[in-house]
């Protein structure tokens, strides 16, 4: 197993975390610890967890701390090859072939400008200044995934038109699911995994402040205890930390806007909960809750 | 045989315990480990671990019993046996709960559950009186060819009516043409027919109806490409491969040798559970259509019921838990079992009649899960 011990100069979970927070992204020592190990082991890094809680943001930074490029790949039910990897640029084959005519040159139609370069290829090509994000593979159907698994174990695809392509040194991948269906086995053990969970208040008050522009520390502190006591609460969709940023904004603009504080806050509602049942459900709490969390 | 130098034998150790204890662990995974390890040094024992839950990847809800195990080996080493033991019992119970083999449970309350549930079995028997079960059977099969749940494949088919330009083939046929496109070529997704898993319910508040549930499950298995049918009572069976046999008095008849515990107790969370835990059986159940024909009296833990239907849930497709006792019209989950599974099920339906039960499993493709 090829090992590189330092990576841009980062070579411990700690410089990595501080790397991370220059890159505005505040990470745990969990997750700091996974992600170094991910890039110094060349493995691909799975990230799971809770929707709303930070993985394509992670994903982000990490890219942003390499200086490379990110190239995300969204996934879905139904995603095919043709998405991921590459296809054929027909129409421009097929303007090439005519414009040569019956002229004596002889095109070749499978080079790299009829080329059309998907997420996967494209990192393949040019591993030393890209990230691949493939995001949510939870909502691809295990077809896909399977064939994930062979990408990622050899990092080489093959173009029946070109033959193999295989990448010079092993690239950055970082996978993400929010866990709606249970990944393969195969898949989670080829992976350097990590679980995110909701963060630590403490923590969620420092991501906020950092975020989140104007906010005051009570406000934040206030969000932060409101928004741990609604994901405690049995809802279709518990309030992720972005939920939470914009909470505190839009109740500090309503705030600046002459609204008092708790009032604030029970009037911006709507951007931490964002389903019908759920606004239903808090409705008649939300007073007790804003109560508990010293608004 | 080289022997590992004595500090990694201590590492492989924790990986082997970690196996006994029902974790996947995979040869590669020690190595990272390892790896990993020499990278962040092994002075501090929380980078072992933080290591360790990277590499070694363990399921998030098992995280609380993957940590004692780590402190049992790691940090326990002063009182190895008073730490080790309770945490590494738990999961050996378990399991042999889960293989079955204990005795059938006749109890009081099983019996009176299987009375109770008589007033439903006779409204129902009204229901379909016009109609033998044979006729509602027969018609079943002829009728699911066609309404099988699908799921859309990975591969493309050529298709007249396609929703996409199939433009490989186009381009194929332009080069015979002289670069002139004659046709239209159009493709579409193959689909490909889900696994439906039948879980029969065989124990003793179930007795009046296991017989027709096999036969429906045999009709099933006839009908469709792609079923299993496991039984379950204090242990679970496999039954599909006696069941795929044409002459349905024949595959009964060899199905009934092969399951050992008829009409006994329930233990529905401690069978699902022991499903979950075999590899090739959960793989099964991947993107499948599970029916749980049951009527969820639970003499187990009603807990593990609940945490096995939750797994499902989040690997199945649809989960669909049928149960004689919805026949009645004020029905409501009331037992703790089924209480602990609601949240997690599809559809919590009526089993109380054959052609109930054919018609959700006839209609599992319309409804589709979120």
């Amino acid at each position: 197993m090829a090992v590189r011990r330092t990576i841009v100069g980062i070579s411990s979970p700690r410089e990595l975390e501080e790397a991370l927070r220059a890159a505005y992204y505040l990470a745990d020592e969990g997750l700091s610890t996974a992600a170094y190990l991910a890039l110094a082991l060349g493995k691909p890094l799975l990230l799971e967890g809770a929707p709303g809680v930070g993985k394509t943001e992670a994903a982000k930074a990490i890219a942003g701390v390499l200086g490379r490029t990110l190239l995300r790949l969204q996934c879905y039910e139904g995603i095919d090859a043709a998405a991921a990897l590459y296809e054929w640029n027909f129409p421009r084959q097929m303007l090439a072939l005519r414009q040569q005519g019956d002229g004596a040159d002889h095109v070749d139609i499978y080079r790299d400008e009829f080329l059309i370069e998907r997420p996967m290829l494209a990192c393949l090509r040019r591993p030393e200044d890209t990230v691949l994000l493939i995001d949510e593979i939870d909502r691809s159907d295990h077809e896909f995934e399977a064939f994930l698994l062979e990408f990622l174990s050899d990092f080489q695809i093959s173009i029946p038109e070109r033959g193999a392509i295989r990448a010079h040194e092993r690239p950055v991948v970082i996978l993400t699911s929010n866990r709606t269906r249970e990944l393969h086995e195969a898949l989670r053990r080829r992976c350097v995994y990590h679980w995110i969970e909701y963060p630590a208040p403490e923590r969620e008050m420092r991501i906020i402040m950092m975020r989140a522009s104007g906010v005051a520390e009570r406000a934040a502190r206030a969000v932060v205890a409101a928004v741990g006591r609604l994901r405690r609460e049995p809802l279709a969709k518990h309030p992720g930390i972005s939920e939470a940023v914009e909470w505190a904004q839009a109740a500090t603009l309503l705030n600046q806007q002459g609204a008092r504080w708790p009032d604030a806050f029970r009037r911006s509602l709507g951007v931490v909960l964002k389903d019908e049942d759920d606004l239903v459900h808090i409705a008649p709490r939300i007073d007790a809750i804003l109560q508990e969390a010293q608004v | 045989m080289i022997e590992p130098a004595r500090p990694i034998a201590h590492f492989l150790a924790f990986t082997a315990m970690l196996r006994g204890a029902g974790f996947a662990v995979a040869p590669e995974q020690t190595i990272a480990w390892l790896a990993a390890i020499e990278l962040l040094g092994p002075a501090e024992v929380n980078d072992v671990r933080r290591a360790a839950r990277a590499t070694l990847a363990p399921p998030p809800e098992r995280f609380a019993e993957f940590d004692a195990l780590f402190d049992a080996h790691f940090l326990g080493a002063l009182h190895p046996a008073e730490t080790a033991q309770p945490s590494d019992e738990a999961p050996l119970q378990a399991a042999e709960e889960g293989a079955g083999g204990l005795e059938p449970i006749f109890g009081e309350e099983t019996r009176e559950s299987g009375a109770r549930a008589t007033p439903a079995e006779r409204l129902s028997a009204r229901h379909f009186e016009a109609e033998s079960e044979d006729l509602t059977l027969r018609r079943f099969a002829r009728a699911l060819p066609a309404r099988v749940p699908r799921r859309r494949g990975y591969r493309w088919r050529p298709s007249r009516g396609g929703p996409t330009a199939d433009a490989r083939r186009m381009f194929r046929d332009a080069m015979r043409n002289a670069g002139e496109f004659v046709k239209l070529r159009r493709r579409r997704r193959r689909l490909r027919q889900r696994r439906i898993i039948v879980f029969v319910d065989i124990s003793g508040s179930m007795k009046e109806r296991t017989q027709s549930h096999l036969a429906f499950a045999h009709a099933l298995t006839r009908a469709a490409a792609t079923v299993e049918v496991f039984t379950i009572g204090t242990r679970l069976t496999r039954i599909t491969r006696t069941l795929r046999r044409r002459n349905r008095a024949q595959a009964l008849a060899t199905a009934s040798l092969l399951v050992a515990d008829w009409d006994g107790g329930t233990r529905i969370g401690d069978a699902l559970n022991a499903f979950l835990a075999v590899p090739r059986f959960s793989a099964l159940a991947r993107g499948a259509a599970l029916v749980v024909l049951s009527d969820g009296l639970e003499r187990g833990d009603p807990a593990a019921m609940g945490e096995a239907v939750a797994r499902f849930s989040r690997i199945a497709w649809r989960t669909v838990w049928l149960t004689p006792l919805a026949g009645d019209p004020g029905f409501a989950p009331r037992t703790a079992g089924l209480s602990a599974a609601r949240p997690f099920l599809d559809e919590l339906g009526d089993g109380g009649s054959l052609a109930g039960i054919c018609s959700h499993v006839l209609n599992l493709a319309k409804v589709r899960a979120v």
